[in-house]
């Protein structure tokens, strides 16, 4: 479409400046100029003033009734990142709103561009215990990127413009408005929309200093054992292109973050695997060998440094970031480059001297052969009868051809999905890294189908966690979100069984969980599915599920007692990584 | 390194809850705030906090940091004592009697500059503004004869370099702004930084 088209498009479906509309209007009129096409969310009665406007928009905003406030921010968390832009929920006051409260810390850390809009009780109410009030603004203010309560309907033009322009610039997160019900009904001279562009208080994007990318550059070409982490900045700054011209003109091994995979795709000759507790053998050792490291859009947390003050220590740290908070917070950095990636990486990447790595990254490969014969191959292929997780993730990948969005929820099977699932384009990974959220992967699957309909949106969750939101069920089942279900069962509450069989002396104490015929539940929400006990099932059961037209749920019985290996036990250090 | 006191200064928007968004950068991480002042600034509508607290320099930089992060935070200084001018005021409410009859109580308080601020037949209320030291020094001597009671206001704090706020603000409004308001420490201490 060309801008005037749109221009004209966004005209025939908007309301012209100079009417009288309600503040509820103003909310929806303000997504659609925004360009929010989907809403996920619960109505009640803080909020049935948009719920009612809503009604009139059903042809230009599709709203998705989740079973669970929850299920509804994870969905607009998994939208934004298949989609790329920002995510939109729906809650009532009161437990509507706290009920959002786990999603909100979820995106915090996690960086995901979202904006919720909250029903509150009528301005005169507030601070008098009245029903469904609770101080929203002030439980969510250090989980958001910002906050505001609306009181008045002249403000939810400028507010809601400021939200979706906080919410997407910068370094993303979640925005949350609360709007008093009082405000949402009130009619006001509605003036049209204004796109948000500048906040005096907020700079979104730190000038580049052009000193500091020479003198990286500097450091970069003079590193014999240069050494690249990647996180999710990378696909947050759409700069999976600058991105890969950057470490393929300087031949330097690269590591990705959980949160970085799919940025460079899995395959790539100088990718070496994931950092990290349940990385990859060669990244976190050689993380202690390099002479430079060179980290992009990540932030060096705890899960990927393990002991800090054993981490690097021998290294120069090149930093890239657009967070300034984030140089210096926990790994001392020697050159800091503030500003967006896809602007420092081309800027860097002119500097650069093409050097030969190679040898360097064989050394990579050599440690990588040790972690394929002490782990990869027998968790891929195994030889007893008891299934594996990763042989699961293997044989999805030859299915896929690592073109699949996965999905994934928290414990053993995210870290072994992480692992071994084989991404070949970007946006490809959705997971909760940061926050460690079970009962993400269902809801956030949802979300991830309607941001990227055309792909095929593989959800696979622990026996543990689905059981945390398995509810949305309902949501596939009443809107069609074609999302397949795989469950690896392993009839225990698997990574923390793992960590209590490795310090706590095999006390297995609670983790021990039992588990509904889920295949029986899905059909109860008319879902498809099947469960699969031997190896013998296991491909044909796989492909029925991406061959299926519509959501279907694979159940797939793993060992009870498998590990996830490598590991850095926390408190060591990432050299320290143990093979078993 | 060493903990040691310094001063932030804060320069906000003035929105609801700026107290509540600041003050809970630093109850996350267990930090006291020895004492916090907002007020207005020399800059119509932007809010200005003083915030004391006892830390070590690496701490102070990155709460300042975070403080920035904040939507609403134009900018965060921090300053060690030498750094800056700074006061911090108190009262005191002593028996009217006493200061009638013990003539040492009135040497005392002219000696440390304080002024009445109320006197009647009861009591007087005296007021003095200094450091923290005299201020607590004062006090501990009252405490001798009948203090009713005493409050001493938070630390406020001029910065002895600064050249206020007028120009930066301009910056702020800016869309494109220049490189004076991004700051950035690292450039200041080259010769440290680019060493390990
Ligand atoms: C909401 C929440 N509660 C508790 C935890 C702690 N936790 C982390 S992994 C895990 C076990 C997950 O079990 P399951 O879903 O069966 O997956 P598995 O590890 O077996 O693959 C638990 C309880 C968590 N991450 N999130």
């Amino acid at each position: 479409m060309s801008t005037l088209e749109k221009t004209e498009t966004l005209q025939a479906k908007t309301i012209a400046a100079n009417t009288q509309i309600s503040g509820s209007q103003a909310v929806l009129e303000a997504l659609i100029h925004e360009g929010v096409d989907t809403v996920f969310g619960y109505p009640g009665g803080a909020i049935m003033p948009i719920y009612d406007a809503l009604y009139d928009y059903n042809e230009k905003l599709t709203h998705i009734l989740v079973r669970h406030e929850q299920g509804g921010i994870h969905a607009a968390q998994g939208y934004a990142r298949t989609s790329g832009r920002v995510g939109v929920a729906f809650a009532t006051s009161g437990p509507g709103a706290t009920n959002l409260v786990t999603g909100l810390a979820d995106a915090m850390i996690d960086s995901n561009p979202v904006v919720c809009i909250t029903g509150q009780v009528f301005a005169s109410l507030l601070g008098t215990d009245a029903f469904q009030e609770t101080d929203v603004v002030n439980i969510t203010t250090p989980i958001t990127k910002w906050n505001y309560q609306v009181t008045d309907a002249n403000e939810i033009p400028s507010v809601l413009a400021k939200a979706f322009y906080i919410a997407q610039t910068g370094r993303p997160g979640p925005v949350l408005i609360d709007i008093t019900k009082n405000a949402q009904i009130q009619l006001f001279d509605y003036e049209g929309y204004e796109k948000c562009n500048h906040i005096r208080s907020y700079r979104p994007t730190p000038i580049i200093r052009k000193e500091y990318v020479e003198e990286a550059a500097k450091l970069i070409n003079s590193a014999k054992k240069p050494f690249v982490l990647f996180g999710q900045g990378i696909i947050l700054g759409k700069a999976e292109q600058e991105f890969k011209r950057f470490i393929e003109k300087g031949g330097f091994p690269s590591a990705a973050t959980v949160m970085g995979l799919s940025a460079l795709e899995t395959e790539h000759p100088l990718h070496v695997g994931m950092l990290g507790m349940h990385g990859n053998y060669a990244p976190n050792v050689m993380t202690n060998e390099c002479d430079v490291l060179i980290a992009v859009g990540m932030r060096f947390d705890d899960r990927v440094t393990g002991r800090l003050d054993k981490y690097a220590k021998q290294a120069k740290v090149v930093h890239l970031d657009i967070d300034p908070a984030e140089i210096d917070k926990n790994v001392k950095t020697t050159v800091p480059v503030w500003g967006d990636c896809k602007e420092t990486l081309p800027m860097l990447t002119a500097l650069l001297d093409k050097v030969d790595h190679s040898e360097w990254l064989q050394q990579f490969r050599e440690l990588e052969k040790e972690e394929v014969k002490e782990v990869i191959f027998d968790e891929l292929n195994p030889t007893s009868d008891i299934m594996t997780m990763g042989e699961v993730i293997k044989e999805l990948n030859e299915l896929t051809g690592g073109n699949a969005v996965i999905v994934t929820d928290v414990g053993q099977h995210q870290m072994v999905t992480c692992r071994y699932a084989n991404f070949k384009q970007s946006k490809s990974n959705v997971t909760s890294g940061g926050l460690g959220t079970m009962g993400f992967g269902l809801p956030a699957a949802i979300g991830a189908w309607y941001g990227a309909p055309d792909r095929d949106v593989i959800a696979i969750i622990g026996d543990g966690g689905i059981q945390m939101t398995i509810q949305e069920l309902g949501t596939i089942m009443q809107f069609g979100a074609k999302v397949k279900i795989l469950i690896l069962n392993n009839e225990f509450l698997g990574m923390v069984r793992q960590w209590q069989q490795l310090f706590n002396d095999r006390r297995y104490s609670f983790v021990n969980i039992t588990s509904p015929d889920f295949v029986a539940v899905a059909k109860g929400y008319y879902i498809d599915g099947a469960k699969v006990c031997e190896r013998k099932d296991l491909k044909g059961a796989l492909k029925t599920m991406l061959e299926h037209d519509g959501s279907y749920l694979l159940e797939v019985m793993v060992g009870k007692e498998n590990n996830v290996f490598p590991m850095v036990a926390q408190g060591t250090s990432v050299s320290e990584i143990r093979l078993k | 390194m060493e903990k040691q006191e310094f001063t932030i200064t804060v320069y906000t928007e003035n929105s609801i809850g700026m107290i509540g968004r600041i003050t809970g950068i630093f109850s996350r991480r267990k930090i006291n705030i020895e004492s916090l002042n907002t007020s207005p600034s020399e800059v119509e509508g932007i809010h200005r906090f003083t915030i004391l607290i006892s830390e070590s320099e690496e701490v102070v930089r990155k709460l300042c940091r975070q403080i920035e992060k904040q939507v609403e935070v134009l900018k965060a200084y921090f300053n060690t004592n030498e750094e800056l001018i700074w006061q911090e005021q108190a009262l005191y409410k002593v028996p009217a009697d006493v200061i009638a009859e013990k003539a040492y109580v009135e040497r005392l308080l002219r000696q440390y500059g304080a002024n009445v601020v109320v006197i009647r037949n009861d009591y007087i209320v005296f007021e003095t503004a200094g450091h923290r030291e005299e201020i607590d020094r004062l006090t501990e001597e009252l405490g001798k004869y009948n203090l009713i009671e005493f409050v001493r206001g938070a630390r406020i704090a001029i910065i002895k370099d600064s050249a206020g706020f007028h120009a930066k603000i301009k910056q702020f409004e800016r869309e494109e702004p220049g490189q004076e308001i991004v700051e950035n420490e690292f450039l200041d201490q080259r010769d440290d930084v680019f060493t390990m």
